[in-house]
C-alpha cells in the first residue's frame, strides 16, 4: 500500500495547485462585494491564467537566464511547499524529507529568486521593488519562524504532521496562551508575505507604493502567468499552514481513505471559504500603512511571536 | 626516526606533506618573477598538497583511528616539537585541504598579472601560510602552537600588504599585525594560566592539571579574547573588515575562509579538549557575544558599499553564529548533555565547514570581477553576469548557500543549530531553560539578514544594466579560475545533498570531545539529528524533488505553450528614458536598514543643495566601536608617548646619563 501513499501525494500537490486560484477568486469576490463594486467571476484568476498562456510572451533586451528560469524556481517552491504542509491529510511523504524549517527557506528561496530576477533587467523599478521585498522579508521570516516554534516546542517535534496530530489527539481542547500570541503574529505575517493590505496591495498599479506588483512588472505572459499562479499558491499555502497550527480539524490523520480524503476536503474548502471572507474584510477594514510604517508592523509580529515563546517556556514548569 | 615513522604514518604523511608546500614555496624563489613558473607549476602544486593534506584528514576521521603522538627532533633544547593528530585536528585539515585545494588553483589563474610583492615571493608566503594553519592545528605543545600562531600571523601580513605601495593597505595591514597581537597575547597568557603550576608546556600535561574554579575561568576568558580577536568576534573585530579588502582576493578567501577557521579550532581545543567541564556562565557568554557578533556583523554588511568588505562583515556575521554554538556546546556540557552537546558541537563544525567553502567562493568571485573591470566598488558594477556567465553562476550557488537556503549547505548547518536551540528547553536550570531558546529568534533574524545582503552583493554586482561603459568588455575567468570556483561549488552541493554524511563525520568528533555523537539516520540519505519523528531532512531527495517540479514545469508549459517569446525594450511603466543610475546603487539598496537600525551606525552624510554645479552625495558609515572604543584608546597611547618623547631628546650625553641610571639603580636592586 505504500504505493497509495505516494499518490495520495501527489494528489495534495494537485489539489493545491488546482484550488490556489479558485481561493484568490473568492477572496477577490469577497472583497469586491464588501466595498459595493460589482464582483468578478470566482472563476477569473483561472481566466486570467488562460489568457496569459496563450500570449506572446516579451523578454527585455538585457534579460538573462536568470530572468528567464526564476518563474519556473518560484513555481516550483510554491508547489514543494504544498507537498509538505498537511493541508488535507497527515501522511504525506514529502513532509519527512523537508520539515517546517525548510517550508521557511522554500518560502525564503522563492523570495530570494523573485528579487534576484527584479533586478536583472536593471530598471529603476524592479530595484525598489527588490529591496522593498527584500526588507519586508527579513522580518516576516524570522517572524515565520518563531510563530513555528511555539507548535514545536508544544508539540516537540519540527514535522507539521506530527503537530497536527499532537493538536488532535489532546483530549480537551485547551487555549495556549503561547498560541494566542503566535495566531495574531501568524496573521500579520500572511498580510505582508502575500501582499495584502496594509502592508502592500496585490489589486495595486500605482507605481510608487507597490512592492511585489514592481517586482513581476517586466514579465509577461508564461512568466507572468507562472509568477501569479505562484502568488496563489503562497496565498492558499499560507493558509492551510494556519490551519495546520491552529484550526486543524477535519485533516484526515488516521491512514488515507478515501472517505477520509473526502471529508478532509469538505473541511478545508469551508475553512478556506471562512478564512478567504476573513481575509477580505481586514483588508477593507484597513488601510494600507505608509512603508517605513511597514518595519514597525513587522517587528510587532516578530515580538509578538517571540513573546509567544516566552510565555509557553515561562508556563513549562 | 624509522620508529616513530612506523608507529604513526599519517601523522609522518602529514608532516611531509606541510614540508611539501614549504618547499613549494622556496622554488618560488628560484624564479622570483616567473609568473609562468609559479602560476603554471607551483600554485596546481601547491593544490596537489592540499589534496593530499585532505586526504590525511579523512584518514584520521575513519572510525578505526587511534590518536597518533610524535615528538620531533625540532625546536629548543629541552623544548622539542610535539605533533598529535586526532580527530578534531583531522576535521580541520580537510577543511584546510579541501578549500586550500580550491583557492590555490584558482590562485593559479589569478595571479598572473604580479601585482605588488613579486610573484615568487608571494608564492614562498603563501605557502608558508597554509603550512604554519597545518601546524597550528597539529601542534600539541603550547610552544610549536605559539610559533607556528605567530608564523601564520606574520605570514598572513606580508600577503596583505601585497601592494604594499598604497598607504591605505599598509595602514590596514598594520591595524591587522596589531590586532593579531593583541590576540596572540591572550592565547599565550591562556597558555601560562592552563599548565597550572606544572610548567610543563605540552598539551598532555594541561590536559592532566587541575585548575581552580577561579584560574579556569580566567584561562576561558583569556582563550576566547585571544581566538576571537583572530576570529573577529565584536568588539574585536576591526582588523577584518580592514584586512581582507586590502588583501589581494584569494588571500582574502583563505583569511575569512581558512585562517578564522583555526581561531575556531583553538577555541574548540582550549574549552573542550584542555579545560575541564567548566560552570555555566561559560557557555551564555560564549553565546551571547556569538549572537551578537552574529547580528552586529550582518546588519554592517547590509550597508556595505565595497563588495569584500560587505563579505568581510558577512564572515563576523558566520563566526558569530559559530560561537553561539559553540556556546550551546558549553552550556549543554556543564549539565552533562552530551548527547545536545554533540548535536550542537556538529552544527558547529559543519558551519565551519561550509563557511571555508562559500565564503572562499565568494572571495575568490570577487577577484574574477576585480580582474575583468578593476572595480571593488559596488556603484560601479553590475550586469556582469552576461559578460561572465560562469563566474556569475558559481557566485548565485555561493550567495544562495550563505544566504542558508536548501538544499545547499548553509541551510543545513542552520538547521542544526536551529534544531539545538529547539532542545534547549531540557537545561535543568530554572531561567537558562527560558532564556536560551530565544537564541533562535536572534539565529532566525540574522539568517533573513544574511539573504538580504546576499541580494544586495549578488543584485548590485551582477545583475541589471551595467552602470560603468567600461564593463562592457569585461571578460570571464580563465579556465583555472573556473576550476577552482567549480570546486568549492560543487562542495556547497554535496554538502546540501549529504548531510548526513556530513554528520557522521562530525561525529567522530564529537565522540572525542564530547563523549557522544547526534543519532544516526535510518541511511545516508536521511539526516535525523535527535529522533526520527522529531525532525528529518534530507538533501538528496529535497533536490530531486526541487529539480523534478521545476523540470516537470518546464516541460509542460513548453508542451502546451503556444506563443512565441520576443526581445524588446524593457516596460519599466513605460517610462521611455532609462539609465543604469535609475537602478538602485549599493547605498540605496541598503536605505531601509539604515533607517531601520539608524541608532547602530555612526552616519555622516552630504547631501547636495539645490544651488549645486555638481550635485554629489556622500555618505560614510563608521563602526561605533572604532569610534567609541578604539580610537579614546589610541588618543591615549599617542598621548603617554608623546610624553615619553621628552626623553628622547637627541643628546647623546643625556643618554649616557640615563645609561649610568638604570645601572646604579640595578645595582641597587642587587645589592
Amino acid at each position: 500500500m505504500t504505493w497509495a501513499v505516494y499518490l495520495w501525494q501527489l494528489g495534495v500537490c494537485l489539489c493545491a495547485i488546482g484550488l490556489a486560484p479558485l481561493f484568490a477568486g473568492w477572496v477577490g469576490q469577497c472583497r469586491a462585494l464588501l466595498q459595493n463594486r460589482s464582483a468578478p467571476s470566482l472563476w477569473q484568476p483561472y481566466r486570467v491564467l488562460r489568457k496569459l498562456f496563450h500570449k506572446e510572451a516579451t523578454l527585455a533586451n538585457d534579460a538573462s537566464w536568470l530572468f528567464r528560469g526564476a518563474p519556473y524556481v518560484v513555481f516550483a517552491a510554491m508547489v514543494l511547499a504544498a507537498a509538505i504542509i498537511p493541508s488535507l491529510t497527515t501522511e504525506l511523504p514529502a513532509a519527512r524529507v523537508a520539515d517546517a524549517i525548510a517550508l521557511v527557506g522554500l518560502f525564503a528561496t522563492a523570495r530570494m529568486f523573485m528579487a534576484l530576477a527584479a533586478m536583472d533587467v536593471g530598471t529603476a523599478f524592479g530595484t525598489m521593488g527588490a529591496r522593498r521585498e527584500m526588507m519586508i522579508g527579513f522580518l516576516t521570516e524570522p517572524a515565520l519562524l518563531m510563530v513555528l516554534f511555539n507548535a514545536f516546542l508544544m508539540a516537540g517535534t519540527t514535522a507539521l504532521p506530527a503537530i497536527v496530530q499532537n493538536t488532535l489527539t489532546q483530549s480537551q481542547v485547551t487555549l495556549h496562551p503561547s498560541l494566542a500570541f503566535a495566531a495574531v503574529a501568524f496573521v500579520m505575517v500572511l498580510l505582508a508575505e502575500n501582499a495584502r493590505l496594509p502592508i502592500d496591495n496585490p489589486t495595486t498599479h500605482l507605481e510608487l507604493t507597490m512592492i511585489h506588483e514592481a517586482m513581476t512588472l517586466e514579465y509577461s505572459a508564461r512568466h507572468l502567468a507562472l509568477i501569479e499562479w505562484a502568488s496563489w499558491l503562497k496565498l492558499f499555502n499560507y493558509a492551510c499552514i494556519g490551519f495546520t497550527l491552529f484550526a486543524p480539524w477535519g485533516i484526515a490523520t488516521h491512514g488515507v481513505s478515501p472517505g477520509g480524503i473526502a471529508l478532509a476536503m469538505l473541511a478545508l474548502v469551508a475553512k478556506l471559504a471562512v478564512a478567504g471572507a476573513a481575509l477580505a474584510l481586514f483588508e477593507t477594514a484597513s488601510a494600507k500603512l505608509r512603508l517605513f510604517r511597514a518595519p514597525e508592523f513587522l517587528t510587532m509580529a516578530f515580538l509578538l511571536a517571540v513573546l509567544g515563546l516566552l510565555v509557553h517556556l515561562l508556563l513549562k514548569g | 626516526m624509522n620508529e616513530w615513522a612506523a608507529a604513526s604514518p599519517t601523522v609522518t604523511a602529514l608532516l611531509g606533506l606541510v614540508a611539501g608546500w614549504l618547499l613549494v614555496g622556496g622554488l618560488g624563489l628560484v624564479r622570483p618573477t616567473g609568473v609562468g613558473w609559479v602560476a603554471r607549476v607551483l600554485f596546481p602544486l601547491g593544490a596537489l598538497i592540499g589534496l593530499g593534506v585532505a586526504a590525511a584528514g579523512v584518514v584520521s576521521l575513519m572510525p578505526a583511528f587511534a590518536t597518533q603522538q610524535v615528538v620531533l627532533p625540532l625546536g629548543l633544547p629541552d623544548l622539542p616539537f610535539h605533533v598529535r593528530l586526532d580527530a578534531l585536528s583531522g576535521f580541520f585539515l580537510v577543511l584546510l585541504g579541501v578549500a586550500g585545494a580550491g583557492i590555490s588553483i584558482f590562485s593559479a589563474g589569478y595571479f598572473r598579472a604580479g601585482e605588488g610583492t613579486a610573484p615568487g615571493l608571494l608564492c614562498l608566503q603563501y605557502h608558508v601560510f597554509l603550512a604554519s594553519m597545518a601546524m597550528v592545528v597539529l601542534a600539541d605543545d603550547a610552544y610549536l602552537f605559539m610559533v607556528a600562531w605567530e608564523t601564520m600571523a606574520l605570514s598572513s601580513y606580508f600577503l596583505v600588504t601585497t601592494q604594499h605601495r598604497l598607504p591605505e593597505i599598509r595602514r590596514a595591514g598594520f591595524l591587522y599585525l596589531l590586532m593579531a597581537h593583541v590576540g596572540a597575547l591572550g592565547i599565550l597568557l591562556c597558555f601560562g594560566v592552563l599548565h597550572g603550576g606544572s610548567w610543563q608546556m605540552t598539551f598532555d600535561a594541561m590536559r592532566a592539571s587541575t585548575l581552580a574554579p577561579l584560574w579556569a575561568g580566567i584561562a576561558f576568558l583569556l582563550a576566547l579574547v585571544g581566538f576571537g580577536t583572530k576570529a573577529g568576534m565584536v568588539p574585536l573585530h576591526v582588523w577584518l573588515p580592514e584586512a581582507h579588502p586590502a588583501a589581494p582576493s584569494p588571500v582574502s578567501a583563505m583569511m575569512s575562509g581558512l585562517m578564522l577557521k583555526t581561531a575556531i579550532y583553538g577555541l574548540l581545543r582550549v574549552s573542550l579538549d584542555l579545560l575541564s567541564v567548566g560552570p555555566w556562565w561559560w557557555g551564555v557568554l560564549a553565546l551571547v557575544m556569538g549572537l551578537f557578533t552574529a547580528l552586529y556583523g550582518v546588519i554592517f554588511a547590509a550597508v556595505q558599499t565595497d563588495m569584500k568588505r560587505l563579505l568581510a562583515y558577512s564572515s563576523i556575521e558566520n563566526i558569530g553564529l559559530i560561537l553561539a554554538g559553540i556556546g550551546l556546546v558549553l552550556i549543554f556540557r556543564t549539565f552533562d548533555l552530551r548527547v545536545l552537546a554533540a548535536l550542537a558541537l556538529a552544527a558547529v563544525l559543519i558551519h565551519a565547514f561550509n563557511h571555508a567553502l562559500f565564503k572562499s567562493l565568494l572571495f575568490l568571485a570577487t577577484g574574477s570581477v576585480m580582474h575583468a573591470t578593476g572595480e571593488r566598488s559596488l556603484g560601479k558594477l553590475g550586469g556582469l553576469i552576461r559578460r561572465m556567465p560562469w563566474v556569475a553562476a558559481f557566485a548565485l550557488i555561493g550567495s544562495l548557500a550563505i544566504a542558508g537556503l536548501p538544499p545547499l549547505n548553509g541551510f543545513v548547518s542552520e538547521w542544526l543549530l536551529l534544531q539545538t536551540f529547539l532542545q534547549s528547553p531540557h537545561i535543568p536550570h530554572a531561567f537558562l531553560d527560558m532564556i536560551v531558546p530565544l537564541g533562535a529568534a536572534v539565529i532566525a533574524l540574522a539568517a533573513a539578514l544574511a539573504g538580504y545582503v546576499m541580494v544586495k552583493f549578488y543584485g548590485v554586482v551582477f545583475l541589471g544594466q551595467h552602470r560603468e561603459s567600461s564593463l562592457a568588455t569585461a571578460r570571464d575567468a580563465s579556465r583555472l579560475e573556473r576550476i577552482g570556483l567549480g570546486w568549492l561549488a560543487l562542495g556547497c552541493v554535496l554538502v546540501g545533498a549529504f548531510p548526513q554524511v556530513a554528520l557522521d563525520v562530525a561525529g567522530r568528533v564529537t565522540q572525542a570531545l564530547v563523549g557522544a555523537t547526534a543519532q544516526r539516520g535510518p541511511s545516508p540519505w536521511w539526516m535525523t539529528p535527535t529522533a526520527a519523528n522529531q525532525a528529518s531532512y534530507s538533501g538528496l531527495w529535497y533536490w530531486a524533488g526541487l529539480l523534478l517540479v521545476t523540470g516537470v514545469t518546464f516541460l509542460l508549459v513548453r508542451r502546451f505553450y503556444r506563443g512565441r517569446s520576443r526581445r524588446t525594450a524593457p516596460w519599466d511603466c513605460g517610462y521611455p528614458w532609462q539609465t543604469p543610475r535609475m537602478q538602485d546603487s549599493a547605498e540605496g539598496f541598503g536605505q531601509p536598514i539604515r533607517h531601520l537600525f539608524g541608532p547602530i551606525f555612526k552616519i555622516e552624510r552630504e547631501v547636495p543643495r539645490p544651488s549645486d554645479v555638481a550635485p554629489a552625495y556622500r555618505i560614510e558609515i563608521e563602526d561605533r566601536f572604532w569610534v567609541a572604543c578604539y580610537q579614546p584608546i589610541g588618543r591615549l597611547l599617542q598621548r603617554v608617548t608623546e610624553r615619553m618623547a621628552v626623553l628622547q631628546g637627541g643628546r647623546l650625553s643625556v643618554y649616557l646619563l640615563y645609561s649610568f641610571l638604570t645601572l646604579i639603580f640595578l645595582l641597587v636592586c642587587v645589592l
